[in-house]
């Protein structure tokens, strides 16, 4: 029974850190109806300026918690002034990859700083632990409690009482209105992604000392969980937020106490995914609204794209097939090998993202399934290694499309969310089913590539093979695109509700697109377990999605040619500039900013 | 006979407001009716609650005397009911030849075939393989979408391969009718198909419903230009905050003081007595 009040004050202590990420990211949805990406890297700054802060300059506990705040506030302005303002004027999905594109920089900028190591963030407060009824609570509990009730009058305060706090309620309510009526919206935005960063930095902070650890891997995390909290209480409602944090924290406290604690995660995307579903505007979202009526083609750019004519494509398609006939080095084959199977990667996600208009953000599950699958049935039921990786294919059709139904009708950025936390899910599945995926231990020993009873060991075979396969997906999906499906795929993603009306059910066409996508993400996946031999959990993640995903907009939304182009680029540049591998990341956010900024409707121009 | 399109105490509340409140309206084969009213008056919800794109509180609406209160937009585009938008929905990145196919897509068959459950799997596959009768139907409409654009005269024809967002605001009001009769609707619904039009091009619409009328089609047509509506309509509804509040042949309404009154707004109206009673 005691047990049960601790779990139940763990729940609402760490409900509590949710909190002031939830609320920053409420704030800033209720302004500018988008979801920060990059919320979780500003708490990531913030715990270790925390770290620089305590360990270093040997602060104060009320002076660190002061220079957290105002150095996580300074970022947060930087964020909204040079990240954000110049695509005001832009289109929707715009915003939503520069946060993806910002959080990817500052992470990285930190990890370089800091080395990727985890650090002790020791916390300021005796280690004593008070008897409440049966449970116990330490200082550092009730600094959070006190943190979290301050933050949250103080915000009270300040949305009720300030002017600068009506001009936000206003500018939530009705942008437009406001904006008519003399509210300056670029200090509401100011104000709004400063506060915000304020609250995620100290809470960062707080974490980093309840755990006494701080790494880089806490970003995406809080990002996530933050997202999960706000998206429960209702996308832009503030006391949502702190309730939707509340019952997470909880949810994940008891999950923890029946399951263990690698279920923690799992449970809070499977209740955000519930959530959803069942109620897609959060827990206490008022009677359903009127719908909306959003102009046309304001998601994607336009844009003309560029025509490529067919003996050019033909042409570079005989380079790259007699390639390894030339003398050139083991490495530049290797290289591109990498591309190819970046490049089928892409082709389903220019597919799903580009062409039907569903951002995912977690497609590097359908490689992680595809691969697993492919794996397993030829270590375990000793399936041909060809046979293997088509049935890898077709698991990730399948069981991808099952998986990520839930989000078909999900529109925009809430259909981001969905995927990540879909992705997340996959991951931590692997992880926990033992029985199947062994766990944590991973996969060794998987067979290699071969065809047809002949091992493809040789650095030019799988070389041709991989091309050969990524070249007949390309040439397939140029088909699907050139049938009703393409234009059908193009009118949901344009507008689904004039679609809708004439007729296209967006289950059916969004399930499609995913079937197809699927397979060949899962076909990349199965490739890539018979190339490395070794797979766990961890070997598809969510780099490899975002990686995608700048390759797409680097190509061109839904252009074939584009993602094979953007996959060569993005893949091969790096090696050709000898750029260390710990700088690539870095180098892929900061031309995802680019792009989205300069030329949004990439390379070759979205289809 | 019976007729076409039955609504029955037809109710929406947004909260407080009723945007809908309990609307009767009946539609005959080959009639074309209007819709007119002040803004807000609940024209465009009705049209959502008709063609299935919002739910009605209350209320009941009947499509060739069976019951559809409810349906799914894409189930009733299938039953034949097409729709334009008041603000402009085309596909800004499909080009006009694609926009128009799209419209003409409950009508594909032989690449849809009605398979249950395997359905959608056949679909791609017969998308991805093209056996001679998907060509066939295919291009058998893309030559159907050129005699829906000829009605256009030369507005959209040469303009058939660009894209839908390079074209002026007219012409895209037009790709949008083009669209819809592209389904080869029995009921047609237009929501201010000449909003932001000049004269001309107005007249040039006005000349293009008549003929779509003269053809047979049942036409419910919400429109703010007056002058249209006369000469189009067999019967005017009037509406104002949700209520049908006249109905009759056009030039009856006309001078109906509620339907003036609604008109010049109630607070002029008011004010108008009060100062009267001053």
């Amino acid at each position: 029974m005691s047990s049960w009040l601790d779990y139940t004050i763990n729940g609402l202590i760490v409900g509590n850190v949710y909190a002031l990420v939830a609320v920053g990211l409420a704030l800033i949805f209720g302004v500018s109806r988008l979801i920060n990406f990059a919320q979780g890297s500003i708490y990531l700054v913030g715990a270790y300026i925390g770290w620089v802060a305590v360990v270093q300059l040997h602060t104060p506990l009320p002076l660190t918690i002061i220079v957290v705040a105002a150095a996580a506030a300074l970022v947060g302005l930087v964020i909204e002034r040079f990240g954000l303002r110049p695509l005001q004027n832009s289109v929707r999905i715009a915003p939503l990859l520069a946060t993806i594109g910002i959080s990817f920089v500052l992470d990285q900028l930190v990890m370089l700083t800091f080395s990727p190591n985890p650090r002790a963030l020791p916390s300021q407060l005796p280690d004593v632990r008070f008897q409440v009824g049966g449970g116990t609570i330490g200082p550092l509990d009730l600094l959070i409690a006190g943190v979290g009730l301050t933050s949250a009058l103080l915000l009270f305060v300040f949305l009720r009482y300030s002017k600068l706090g009506w001009a936000v309620r206003a500018a939530s309510q009705d942008r437009d209105a406001a904006m008519q009526m003399g509210v300056d919206v670029n200090r509401v935005n100011q104000a709004v992604f400063g506060i915000a960063a304020a609250l995620g930095g100290v809470s960062g902070m707080l974490v980093g000392m309840y755990y006494n650890q701080i790494d880089t891997a806490m970003s995406l995390q809080a990002t996530l969980k933050g997202v999960v909290a706000e998206v429960v209480g209702g996308a832009g409602n503030v006391p949502g937020a702190v309730i939707g944090s509340l019952l997470l924290g909880l949810v994940e406290s008891y999950g923890v106490a029946v399951f263990g604690t690698s279920y923690r995660n799992l449970f809070a995307f499977l209740l955000l995914v519930v959530v959803l579903v069942l109620r897609p505007n959060g827990l206490f979202a008022s009677a359903r609204q009127a719908p909306p009526e959003p102009l046309t083609g304001t998601f994607i750019a336009p844009s003309r794209p560029l025509r490529i004519p067919r003996w050019a494509l033909l042409a570079a398609a005989a380079i790259f097939a007699l390639l390894p006939l030339l003398p050139v080095s083991f490495y530049v084959l290797q290289t591109l090998i990498n591309a190819w199977l970046l490049g089928m990667l892409a082709l389903s996600l220019t597919l799903v993202a580009g062409t039907i208009g569903q951002v995912s953000l977690g497609h590097a599950a359908l490689l992680a399934i595809g691969a697993y699958t492919s794996a397993l049935l030829s270590l375990s039921a000793a399936v041909p290694v060809g046979l293997a990786i088509i049935a890898g294919g077709l698991m990730s059709a399948a069981l991808g499309t099952i998986l990520i139904s839930p989000s078909f009708r999900l529109r925009g950025h809430y259909v981001s969310i969905a995927t990540l936390a879909i992705g997340e899910i996959v991951s931590l599945v692997i992880l926990n089913w033992e029985s199947v995926t062994r766990g944590p231990i991973g996969i060794s020993g998987i067979p290699p590539l071969s065809l047809f009873g002949y091992d493809l060991v040789s650095p030019a075979s799988i070389y041709w093979f991989s091309f050969a396969v990524m070249v007949a997906l390309a040439l397939l999906q140029a088909r699907l695109l050139g049938s009703h499906l393409g234009r059908s795929f193009r009118a949901i993603r344009d507008d689904d509700i004039a679609a809708r009306a004439y007729g296209l059910s967006l289950n059916r066409y969004k399930s499609l697109a995913f079937i197809f996508g699927g397979f060949a993400a899962g076909v990349s996946g199965g490739i890539a377990a018979h190339l490395y031999s070794y797979i766990n959990h961890e070997t598809f993640n969510t780099q490899q999605s975002i990686l995608a995903l700048t390759v797409v907009i680097l190509g061109g939304l839904g252009n074939v040619v584009g993602a094979v182009v953007g996959s060569v680029a993005l893949v091969g540049l790096p090696e050709l500039f000898r750029i260390a591998a710990e700088y690539r990341i870095l180098i892929y956010g900061i031309v995802l900013l680019l792009l989205v900024r300069f030329r949004p409707q990439g390379l070759l121009g979205t289809i | 006979m019976a007729p076409m399109l039955t609504l029955r105490g037809l109710t929406r509340r947004f909260g407080g407001l009723t945007a809908v409140d309990a609307i009767d309206l009946d539609l005959a084969k080959g009639e074309l009716v209007s819709i007119i009213g002040p803004n807000s008056a609940g024209k465009t919800t009705l049209f959502n609650l008709v063609t299935g794109h919002d739910r009605p509180d209350a209320g009941a609406v009947l499509f060739e005397e069976r019951d559809v209160t409810a349906l799914s937009p894409e189930t009733l585009a299938a039953r034949g009911i097409a729709r334009t938008f008041q603000l402009g929905r085309v596909f800004a990145n499909l080009s006009v030849m694609d926009n128009i196919l799209i419209g003409a897509h409950t009508r594909l068959r032989a690449v849809r075939p009605a398979v249950p459950v395997i359905g959608p799997l056949i679909e791609l596959g017969l998308a991805l393989l093209r056996p001679a009768s998907v060509k066939a139907e295919e291009e058998r409409l893309r030559e159907e979408v050129k005699i829906i654009l000829a009605r256009f005269g030369e507005r959209l024809l040469p303009r058939i391969d660009q894209p839908a967002y390079s074209l002026s605001y007219a012409n895209r009001r037009r790709v949008e009718i083009a669209r819809a009769l592209a389904l080869k609707p029995r009921l047609l619904l237009l929501d201010e198909p000449t909003a932001g039009m000049n004269p001309s091009e107005t007249a040039e619409m006005q000349g293009l419903v008549a003929e779509l009328k003269a053809e047979g089609l049942t036409i419910l047509l919400i429109e703010h230009k007056l002058e249209m509506v006369m000469r189009l309509s067999d019967r005017v509804v009037v509406m104002d905050e949700g209520k049908k509040i006249a109905e009759g042949a056009g030039e009856a309404v006309r001078n109906d003081p509620k339907v003036i009154e609604a008109y010049l707004g109630h607070g002029l109206s008011g004010a108008a007595e009060q100062e009267s009673a001053a």
